[in-house]
């Protein structure tokens, strides 16, 4: 046996190295390559004519002194309220996240019956329908004249406008854009706690509330944070929602900044930097994300 | 959900446990509650991407008041997407893309989950840590990144089509990579052991044994990488150049507040039509691959 697959893995070696070389160079030159220019353009340290800075693909070029503006700009400065802000909707569209999506992802992997499947079907559909269409509905429907106020005013409430820069109206619009997201993972950590324990923990007396706290959330607690950290990232540099659902610069979060200063002006030196300080803040929860990840794929090895 | 169904649940549960306690601490209650909230959410979710489907069909120009039923902004009323060069160039670029994407994401991607699956050394875990790093990496990292890299070093590349394909199979090889490791994982070596003993090359054992027993979920992720590719929009936003490469989303986007027609609504309707295709399609083709152990929802709630 031992000398079977020695002989293999001698002869195959090499093929399966052969075979992953063109994924792993695309993968080189298209994501460590493109994060490097980020570094080589947050760093330079000279413009050109049209203004744009000249990238500094030497590490002995690079020049620190706009990051370091970026940095002191963003600690005590003009982009302080845009972090504050970023990180202040972040947490609130996560916190209705969590009270939205844990009894959704707890009832569809748990509760559902029968119905499981239509369920489940019915709570991976928006992940699939594009995320700008979804926000185009709402805009559709928070018009002055849309739905959403004509049902207001059954009530007798005063028609709101939605869509000209309320805070409130983006963060609702970043949980729902974000929620189907959020469930998911969640569903699929619940889906996995084996129910003999909570029929033990039902068998020995034990109330469901107390089930919940003492078996259930500790068991679903890696999936609950694995859910938070999936949907936070891409929230944390969102920027098209906010454009949609606002459009106004009074609730500019840090992904409006960047494509403010990469898209739409010479500036990119400050772009790239603001992107690098946004790398820095989520390489924590990355980084975490991925060391979980890796783990469970080893165990399942 | 009404109270002639309490009795006959209360006989069938467990006995006179039900009457004793009151209702908050009866373990077999029905649970109301998060039934409710969960319909309620998926009511929430739903409900107005229905409305705007149905906006797509207006008779009017108003997309916020019902004006009767007509196809008029799908063909052929002016300003519909079957009129509008705009419009019918977003979809026509989205599509190829896809395609595109597609051809270039899925051989690369099972190369690769066979080459990272089976090698195992040192570089193949750093190899393995750098394939999913894409997956946790905010698009707008990754967009800015591209766009840098593009505009400043691979300057044969232009802006448009090509760096935005170069941009989607990045993101897209990692989803390939996931779902056809994962089948490669389940699969085992033994078969591709047993070809070899009888005197396959390994090359023949790949072709002939593991490559048609993979095939469900290679099939089921090129569908996945479509879809994708279709909904993209940031890393299409930061890449696409000029209005001629323009996609569905970007497309809708830059419409939102300025001209809203129903016109925009067809052809975001068009745009969900084609995703959920690719997706039914990606169902059936996991639903080949197991044979009830789980279901392909599962899978597919897996592959997030």
């Amino acid at each position: 046996m031992a000398d079977r697959k020695g002989r293999h893995d001698r002869a195959t070696r090499r093929l399966w190295a052969a075979l992953a070389l063109p994924g792993t160079f695309w993968l080189i030159a298209l994501f460590l390559v493109p994060f490097y220019a980020v570094m080589a353009v947050a760093f330079s340290g000279s413009i050109n004519i049209f203004g744009e800075p000249n990238p500094a693909w030497n590490p002995l070029d690079w020049q620190f002194t706009t990051f370091n503006n970026v940095i002191s700009e963003s600690v005590s400065g003009a982009y302080r309220e845009v972090w504050i802000r970023t990180g202040l909707y972040s947490v609130v569209a996560l916190l209705i996240c969590v009270v939205v999506g844990y009894p959704v992802a707890y009832y569809t992997a748990r509760l559902a019956g029968k119905r499981r499947g239509l369920v489940l079907a019915l709570i991976l559909a928006p992940w699939w329908i594009n995320y700008i269409t979804r926000m185009l509905a709402w805009v559709n429907l928070l018009q002055d004249d849309g739905y959403v106020n004509k049902a207001l005013g059954v009530f007798g409430i005063a028609p709101v406008s939605w869509l000209s820069g309320n805070a409130y109206t983006v963060v609702i619009a970043l949980a729902y854009g974000y929620l189907p997201f959020f469930i998911i993972p969640l569903y699929a950590s619940l889906d996995r706690i084996d129910p003999r324990l909570l029929e033990a923990s039902r068998d020995l007396g034990v109330g469901p509330v107390r089930t919940f706290v003492r078996v259930t959330l500790p068991l679903s607690k890696m999936g609950l944070i694995t859910a938070l950290v999936i949907t936070a990232l891409p929230m944390a540099g969102d920027y098209y929602t906010n454009t949609i659902v606002s459009g106004s610069p009074n609730t500019n979060m840090i992904g409006n900044q960047i494509e403010l200063f990469l898209l739409q002006g010479p500036l990119k030196n400050f772009g790239a930097s603001l992107v690098l300080l946004l790398s820095l803040v989520l390489m924590f929860f990355m980084a975490y994300y991925l060391i979980l990840t890796q783990r469970a794929s080893r165990d399942a090895r | 959900m009404t109270a002639t169904g309490a009795p006959s649940r209360a006989a069938a549960g467990p006995g006179r446990v039900t009457k004793r306690v009151p209702p908050w601490r009866n373990p077999w209650r029905r649970p109301y509650v998060l039934g409710a909230i969960t319909w309620l959410y998926i009511l929430w979710s739903l409900v107005p991407v229905l409305i705007a489907v149905q906006f797509s069909f207006n008779g009017g120009r108003s997309r916020s008041t019902w004006q009767g039923f007509s196809t008029q902004w799908y063909c052929c009323a002016e300003g519909s997407v079957g009129e509008d060069p705009s419009l019918l160039l977003a979809l026509e670029n989205s599509l190829i893309l896809g395609a595109v994407t597609v051809l270039v994401a899925t051989p690369l991607g099972v190369m690769l989950a066979l080459g990272l699956t089976r090698w195992r050394s040192r570089s193949s875990q750093v190899a393995n840590g750098i394939a999913l790093v894409p997956l946790v990496t905010p698009e707008i990292v990754l967009g800015s990144a591209l766009y840098l890299v593009m505009v400043n070093l691979y300057q044969f590349v232009p802006l448009g089509r090509p760096a935005m394909l170069l941009g989607h199979v990045t993101f897209s090889v990692s989803y390939v990579l996931v779902i056809v490791r994962s089948r490669l994982l389940s699969i085992g070596r033994d078969y591709e052991e047993a070809a070899r003993d009888l005197g396959a090359s390994p090359l023949q054992a790949i072709r002939t044994i593991l490559l048609p027993l993979l095939m469900p979920s290679v099939f089921a992720s090129a569908m996945i990488v479509f879809a994708t590719s279709l909904d993209d929009f940031v890393v299409s936003q930061f890449l696409f150049g000029d209005a001629s490469n323009i996609t569905v989303p970007i497309k809708l986007y830059t419409a939102v507040r300025a001209s809203p027609t129903p016109a925009l609504n067809a052809l975001a309707t068009l745009l969900l039509v084609g995703s959920f295709l690719a997706l039914v399609l990606a169902y059936v083709g996991l639903r080949a691959r197991r044979r009830g152990t789980r279901s392909a929802l599962d899978d597919l709630a897996d592959y997030g």
